[in-house]
């Protein structure tokens, strides 16, 4: 065969232009069967429908910088409600003047988050850093030395307080649901037992209840002139909780795990903690990481359940700014932005874990 | 395989690494060890042989204490085995252990794999560890994998990995149980011959296999073992050409063809 013979073969064999490219994509994904045709056009039609109006409110009428009274005349969105309020919506009643501190709090935990992103960067020195830096902040939150002014947790709200139960409820939730979960799986029957009524009454009940018991119950049981906290007591609520979550997901990665892996682990003379911390969990929490961050998020958004117990939240400074006649009726707008920040939090977690598990990921 | 006499320095020294007197262990109500008496000299080499189900495997891991034993008393290396978790792990550190599916660690590189034991259990310091776990992985002719994940080779390399990871925690006996039976017929060579270099430096082993070229070559005694009782032993010669009982008769008929 000569080389044009080839390359003649190679043209006739070249594949029909309808199964290749975008009008091949198409025809694939969009128009396979007749049902899937009826779906791409009624889903063509509602889109059009709304997007283009949503475009318009949003971006092309709207209002960013105005006042309440020019917003009222507007048609479009009122977006100015965030610029004029957005340092209540973000820092509560902490007070006007100092509202720098919890600022430069919120970026050390964001920054020392970024930062802890990256494996390669998990050091000792790292420890040490958010050892100061949680102390920093706690300073910053706190006042009352160093010539900052005593600021009462009472007065804390906003985004800080939400980072605040968020950060630390599941930085402590994760591992005590690792330690249910190891306990759950003990062949000591008092442990197991103990820590399967603990999972099985925490998961009974709901977080709002926790809350209540937390904020009103709890305080009748202490002596007289002893008081806790109630942010604290809001904190230990919502970290009781997602641990026995937690626990639930990471027991199901344990029972993923082969007796083999156990007996090859034991047979080397490694004790029991060693077992698990060596070759056990390091395997098993990899193997949930989906699910666990899955738990991890809705407790995030499960803090804004705190404003029950009358904790000023973000998701409640941003009701409060609602209630000024002012901007009255502007809450779409309000609660955009705050679904935003949410998500950013949200969405910065399970890239993360996406990342994670590709990093983990040994082909096993 | 290896044609050579052992010379006599490989030869068991008469002094007993391991004891097992009348032992016996339950499954619930099956009995599936019964009366088992049994002393292993050091650097002897046993090959375990019997029909599935007969106990054999339950028998080497009633010596690291994968299994427990209901009644009678196993001594290794001076040690008795009791429900004292920390002699039971001085034990497991001495007494090596390969498995039929290798249990290696997926999580961790070839080398990590071989250096947890010394690191955890034996306190040896990393830079050491990493050095000796080199040098066994040469020994299995695997040093370039090194590097890489358990999930990245081969199985025949594995259960060689897997036989490097026993070694790194010298212990002064190794349990196979039957290291060969998971793998691809071309790669049980790779792994019996890992072994056959093993026995050839004096190591006791007690080898739970099928493969009975092994036992001709490399055995000083081979077990027969049915309904969990040791029923026959002897030495492979006469054992494979003058066996006793019906039983290792109706079994070496079945499996030699």
């Amino acid at each position: 065969m000569t080389g044009t013979d080839i390359k003649q073969i190679e043209e006739t064999i070249k594949p029909p232009l309808t199964s290749v490219g975008g009008l091949g994509w198409m025809r694939a994904n969009l128009f396979n069967t007749w049902f899937n045709s009826v779906l791409t056009l009624v889903t063509l039609y509602t889109l059009g429908k709304v997007v283009p109006p949503f475009i318009r409110w949003a971006f092309i009428d709207s209002l960013w910088l105005s006042t309440g009274e020019a917003c009222k005349a507007a048609e479009g969105a009122c977006w100015s409600i965030i610029p004029a309020n957005i340092r209540f919506i973000i820092f509560g009643f902490f007070p006007y003047e100092s509202q720098w501190r919890p600022l430069v709090a919120m970026v050390l935990l964001v920054g020392l988050l970024f930062y802890s992103r990256n494996r390669g960067h998990w050091k000792k020195s790292l420890l040490y850093a958010w050892g100061a830096g949680l102390l920093t902040m706690g300073l910053l939150m706190k006042g009352g030395i160093l010539g900052l002014a005593s600021v009462e947790s009472t007065q804390w709200g906003g985004l800080p307080l939400t980072l605040l139960l968020s950060v630390f409820g599941l930085a402590a939730a994760y591992p005590l649901g690792v330690v249910l979960a190891l306990g759950r799986a003990s062949r000591m029957r008092a442990i197991k037992a103990l820590c399967i009524v603990y999972i099985e009454m925490i998961r009974g009940v709901p977080l709002i209840t926790l809350l209540f018991m937390s904020s009103i119950v709890f305080p009748l049981f202490l002596p007289e002139g002893v008081t806790v906290n109630v942010i604290l007591r809001a904190q230990v609520a919502i970290i009781l909780f997602t641990a026995a979550y937690i626990a639930e997901v990471v027991r199901g990665g344990l029972q993923a795990m082969t007796t083999g892996q156990y007996e090859a682990a034991e047979s080397l003379g490694l004790n029991y903690y060693q077992t698990m911390r060596l070759v056990i969990l390091p395997q098993a929490l990899r193997i949930v990481i989906p699910p666990t961050v899955s738990q991890l998020i809705s407790a995030l958004k499960d803090t804004s359940l705190v404003v029950i117990i009358a904790l000023y939240d973000l998701l409640k400074t941003t009701q409060s700014v609602l209630s000024n006649p002012t901007w009255m009726g502007f809450s779409s707008e309000a609660y955009i932005f705050v679904a935003l920040i949410y998500f950013g939090c949200c969405y910065f977690m399970s890239s993360y874990s996406r990342r994670l598990e590709k990093e983990l990921d040994r082909g096993f | 395989m290896s044609e050579e006499k052992p010379d006599n320095q490989l030869q068991p020294t008469g002094e007993s690494i391991i004891e097992i007197k009348e032992m016996h262990k339950w499954f619930g109500e099956f009995h599936v060890l019964q009366d088992i008496n049994l002393t292993v000299q050091k650097k002897e080499r046993i090959v375990v042989c019997g029909p599935s189900g007969s106990g054999k495997s339950t028998l080497i891991r009633c010596i690291n204490r994968l299994e427990e034993h209901q009644r009678g008393r196993i001594i290794v290396d001076g040690i008795e085995l009791t429900n004292d978790i920390k002699n039971v792990e001085k034990i497991r550190a001495e007494v090596g252990m390969v498995f039929q599916h290798f249990n290696l660690f997926p999580h961790l590189t070839i080398l990590e794999n071989l250096t947890l034991g010394p690191i955890w259990v034996r306190k040896t310091p990393k830079k050491e560890a990493e050095a000796d776990a080199m040098a066994y992985l040469e020994k299995v002719h695997i040093a370039e994998q090194a590097k890489k994940y358990p999930g990245q080779l081969s199985g025949g390399q594995q259960q060689r990995v897997a036989i490097a990871r026993s070694l790194c925690m010298k212990p002064n006996v190794m349990l196979f149980d039957e290291p060969t039976s998971a793998l691809d017929p071309e790669m049980i060579k790779e792994v019996l011959d890992v072994m056959i270099e093993l026995a050839q430096e004096g190591m006791t082993m007690l080898v739970v296999t099928h493969e009975m070229g092994f036992a001709k070559s490399v055995a000083h005694r081979v077990l027969f073992m049915d309904y969990g009782r040791i029923v026959e032993q002897n030495t492979p010669s006469e054992f494979f050409d003058n066996p006793q009982h019906d039983r290792t008769k109706l079994f070496l008929s079945q499996i030699l063809h």
